[in-house]
């Protein structure tokens, strides 16, 4: 057992994991971040899309003790919904229909935080180049796509508003 | 004609944000693996690595002595409370239906099968012990493939003696509906046209995204069962035929369940160990199975070698369609097994006036992972044989694929038109739905491109791709499924209890898994009750809570469940008009009922549905005899299918020299009669177009010759992204046809676009490089496929140990002048 620390959705949490424990694992197991969910095994899906300092990463691709000392973001801590806030993305699937199951939305959410984050107004061909490692089984992307785009364009007249 | 009609359609075609989105966008979800109980024990499987085996040992000594390792237990430790997965649907009297143990104790039948269950304090050390079971194999000779399984020389289960499991006939002659077939053919050979092909369905794999999951709960009176299925009250049935539990103390539960398409349309050989599993060690316990698992043991779809004649006179006309289907089960008749290639009986001749049609499905058993329903289940099969049959007699016809499907499809005059399959057809208007469909696709233009691209010798070569489809959906009338011996009905249930303090639930029997009930049917509610949106509450998915239903599967909740839904609702209104009678001292007679609100014509005196549901929950003040409540239970079994279509539009753009291919425009025009939320119809169409035509291009499961499963993981199956996806135009008729079997007059939607999509996209692509003397392509269509068919006259294709063995090895002459391997 290998002691970690670190921020997990603006909380500090301690504790001691077995050194082969993914940081999927430990967020829903240790944690309770169920928000976050594995979609496979082999790093093909990215349901299990966090942050980790910022940047996406498949949680199932990293391991716990990797993230030692670092700030993880999982979709639960994206926005303060308890105060019924949502992340300008979070609220651009809401209005653009981009989820149906909703499995793959966390992941999907945080890769696009990600993408806009790097590159705030992207062009389609972009988005769906940006998206790539994400898997949705219900959409066909369409709405996907269509959600980023839309969260770009609010997000960019919002600032110049 | 409908009460609808009184009544002002407020919430009714309006693109109402989901409810159900605020939850799953923020991370609050309830999939079943989030479910963690007190003193949960986790369960992991061990699978047979062989596809046919005798088990000779299975010692879990090793397994027992690991730590936090609870017990270790395999068939042989089992007796009946194990149960047995069910097939619903034996096809005929005489199919051979192999018996299936969810964990055999004697021989497996795929790779896959489970032989021992480990059951341990966590997930992980479960995993780890159960790699040191060590289970004992006598290798038996498997069989591997459809035509391999019909020579009967390798059996899948040697008892039953042959591979061949169920022959189900359908002759237009013999039915009534229409004329003889081979006498058509043949007078077809002297002067007119016969096309004869063989096409092949490939196996796919349902790839729902939430991998299968279930939790039990044993301890309290009732045993629960969560689990990631479309089907919770089909399941509490089965478990309880088939594990001696009454079905009064079984709880079914599906939770958020993420995605089935049909892939969760089954009673589980992992449910089934589960439950047994909790019962002998009275703990709750949870398996939730990996993806690998998933891919390798969830069922599988479609799997069909076609062989079709299509007869016609020179112009085009046809005059006969033979069908032949060989229909791979696996190694299992699973629930609705044998069924699904049934279900595609009815749909070869599409919407078309064939004089004569014949149909056969031989179903067949192989060592392989059984197969069930998937996103269309029957429909897309069919559809893809005969829209591609269309396109190869348009070609020898030699005029535009529209004009040969105009000359054969049932004009909007026709309808209600009684097919040569025996349905009634209630409403349509193909003209309608292709003009619409050319002008925003741009067909003229698009084909004048495609000729200069042709003309000019274009390395990259333009197809388009036409498939005008039809399906039946509303599954189903139950007196239809009687005559068909399906073990169930189609009925569907609602309720619906006005609370207190003036809201309203609604109890559906319909399981939704993504398709957005919670909001749709919320829509239908406000309409028909007069009450806002947000005061309706849609409850589905627990047994308890929905005692009856049947379920979520073959675009059947909106048109069966919605229309249960609105006789329920019809019943709380003249539960509510006595009660407001009573309380405004009026005759019945005089009160209108609008907005939510009882008046008495000609005053200003009214009641709202809100307060007499508050008058109820008090019951101060009501008339002598009613019964002091407003809610209602209605159950509705359909009277007819109904029957959405649509033209579908696919421009693809091929590259000679690679043989890569390229989407590059795709229109559908749907007629689903009634639309009640167009936002989520729209989700429902783009979602359904990528699975179609992942079908076409990219998806194949794949085994080798041993049995196992090559494509066994989301590197080697390959789902698309969206990367190698587009954007869609989606467009719907000005004035559809509305369906006339129920009171919203809407059609399914769900597998629409599933079904119709493969054959757009292959059309196109065959339309793309026909000029180069090709006429047909195996899907998927892979570069190396395309490029293949390209050069298979030119000398230039290169020898066959090139090629990726799996991919081409026993792959079936589709075209006989193709020129490809024979199985």
């Amino acid at each position: 057992m290998t002691k970690i620390e670190l921020t997990v959705d603006g909380a500090a949490v301690s504790d001691d994991v077995e050194p082969r424990m993914l940081l999927v694992q430990y967020l829903r197991e240790k944690l309770g971040k169920t928000g976050t969910v594995i979609g496979c095994d082999t790093s093909n899906c990215g349901a299990c899309t966090v942050h980790l300092d910022g940047t996406s990463v498949k949680s199932c691709n990293v391991l716990a003790v990797q993230a030692n000392g670092r700030t993880v973001t999982t979709i639960e801590g994206l926005a303060d919904t308890a105060e019924g806030e949502l992340h300008p993305v979070q609220e651009a699937f809401r209005e653009c229909h981009g989820l149906q199951c909703g499995f793959c939305t966390p992941g999907m959410i945080m890769q696009a935080v990600d993408l806009l984050g790097e590159n705030p107004h992207p062009t389609e061909e972009e988005v769906r180049l940006g998206m790539e490692g994400n898997l949705c089984r219900c959409t066909g992307y369409h709405n996907i796509v269509k959600s980023v785009l839309h969260a770009a364009e609010q997000t960019s007249t919002g600032a110049t508003a | 004609m409908t009460a609808t009609q009184d009544r002002p359609a407020a919430e009714i075609g309006k693109d109402r944000r989901r409810k159900e989105d605020q939850r799953l966008i923020t991370g609050r979800t309830r999939w079943t693996d989030n479910i963690t109980l007190p003193g949960m024990l986790h369960l992991a499987m061990v699978r047979s690595p062989f596809a046919h085996a005798t088990i000779t040992s299975v010692d879990t000594e090793a397994a027992k002595a690991a730590k936090n390792v609870v017990a270790v237990l395999s068939g042989k430790d089992f007796g009946e409370e194990l149960g047995v997965c069910i097939n619903a649907w034996p096809i005929t009297p005489d199919q051979k239906t192999p018996s299936h143990s969810p964990m055999p104790a004697d021989r497996v039948a795929f790779a896959g099968e489970i032989v021992a269950v480990v059951v341990a304090r966590s997930a992980a050390a479960a995993r780890d012990a159960a790699e040191l079971v060590d289970v004992e194999y006598d290798e038996l000779p498997a069989v591997i493939g459809i035509k391999k399984a019909l020579q009967d020389e390798v059996l899948a289960h040697p008892d039953l003696g042959t591979n061949k499991s169920a022959l189900w006939v359908f002759d237009s002659q013999e039915a009534g509906t229409g004329g003889e077939v081979e006498a058509a053919i043949e007078e077809a050979r002297n002067g007119g046209i016969v096309i004869e092909r063989e096409y092949r369905q490939q196996r796919l794999i349902p790839a729902f995204m939430e991998p299968r999951s279930v939790v039990v709960d044993p301890t309290g009176e009732q045993l629960t069962m969560w689990s990631a299925t479309q089907i919770p009250h089909i399941l509490r049935f089965a478990l309880a035929a088939t594990t001696g539990v009454p079905e009064s103390k079984i709880r079914v539960i599906a939770p958020d369940v993420g995605g089935g398409f049909g892939g969760k349309l089954q009673a589980t050989p992992e449910e089934w160990v589960a439950w047994a599993v909790a019962r002998r060690l009275m703990k709750p316990v949870k398996y939730t199975e990996t993806r690998s698992e998933s891919l390798m043991a969830a069922h599988h779809g479609r799997d069909q070698v076609q062989t079709l004649t299509l007869a016609a006179d020179k112009d085009g006309k046809v005059t006969a369609l033979k069908v032949h289907l060989d229909a791979d089960l696996g190694a299992y008749v699973a629930i609705v097994g044998g069924g699904v290639p049934v279900l595609g009986a009815f749909m070869f001749n599409a919407i078309y006036k064939f004089p004569a049609y014949r149909f056969e499905c031989q179903t067949v058993l192989t060592n392989t992972t059984f197969t069930d329903a998937y996103r269309g289940a029957g429909r897309p099969e069919a559809t893809y044989a005969i829209e591609r049959l269309m396109d190869e007699l348009a070609a020898e016809v030699g005029v535009d694929p529209l004009e040969i499907r105009e000359r054969n499809w049932i004009t909007h005059e026709e309808f209600p038109f009684t097919t040569v399959a025996g349905l009634e057809y209630d409403t349509g208007n193909y003209e309608a739905a292709t003009a619409k469909a050319k002008a925003s696709f741009g067909y003229d233009e698009l084909r004048a491109e495609q000729k200069e691209r042709r003309d000019r010798g274009d390395r990259v070569q333009l197809g388009i791709g036409v498939s005008t489809f039809t399906e039946m959906c509303g599954l189903a009338p139950s007196r239809v499924l009687g005559s068909l011996d399906y073990g169930a009905g189609g009925w569907e249930n609602a309720s619906v209890r006005m609370t207190p303090l003036g809201k309203v639930e609604v109890v559906t029997g319909a399981s939704a898994h993504g398709q957005g009930h919670e909001t749709a049917f919320s829509q239908i509610v406000a309409d028909r009750l007069g009450v806002p949106f947000e005061d309706v509450e849609v409850l589905h998915g627990d047994t308890q809570v929905a005692p009856k239903g049947l379920d979520t599967y073959g675009s059947r909740s909106l048109v069966v469940g919605g229309e249960a839904l609105v006789k329920a609702v019809d019943k709380v209104i003249d539960k509510a008009k006595v009660l407001a009678a009573h309380l405004l001292e009026a005759n019945a007679d005089d009160l209108d009922y609008a907005d939510g609100r009882f008046t008495v014509r000609g005053t200003d005196q009214g009641k709202a549905i809100q307060e007499l549901a508050t008058a109820t929950f008090a019951g101060h003040d009501y008339p002598e005899g009613m019964e002091l409540s407003l809610d209602a239970d209605a159950t509705y079994d359909p009277v007819n299918f109904n029957y959405p279509h649509g033209t579908h539009l696919c421009a693809m753009e091929v590259d000679t020299e690679t043989g890569a291919v390229t989407m590059r425009k795709y229109t559908c025009c749907d007629d689903i009669g009634t639309i009640i939320n167009p936002l989520i119809v729209a989700g429902q169409v783009h979602g359904g177009l990528v699975q179609g035509i992942a079908q076409a291009l990219w998806e194949e499961a794949v085994h080798d010759e041993s049995g196992t499963l090559v494509s066994g993981s989301f590197v080697d199956y390959l789902l698309p992204t969206a990367a190698d996806t587009i954007s869609f135009d989606v467009v719907h008729t000005d004035e559809p046809s509305i369906c006339t079997t129920n009171t919203l007059g809407t059609k399914g939607v769900g597998e629409a676009g599933t079904i119709a999509s493969t054959p757009a996209v292959v059309n196109a692509v065959v339309d793309a490089v026909r000029h180069l003397g090709v006429s047909d392509i195996q899907m998927p269509c892979t570069p190396e496929r395309v490029w293949r068919a390209i050069h298979a006259h030119d000398g230039d294709a290169p020898t066959p140990a090139d090629a990726m063995p799996h991919f081409e090895e026993g792959a079936l002459n589709q075209d006989p002048t193709a020129g490809g391997a024979d199985q």
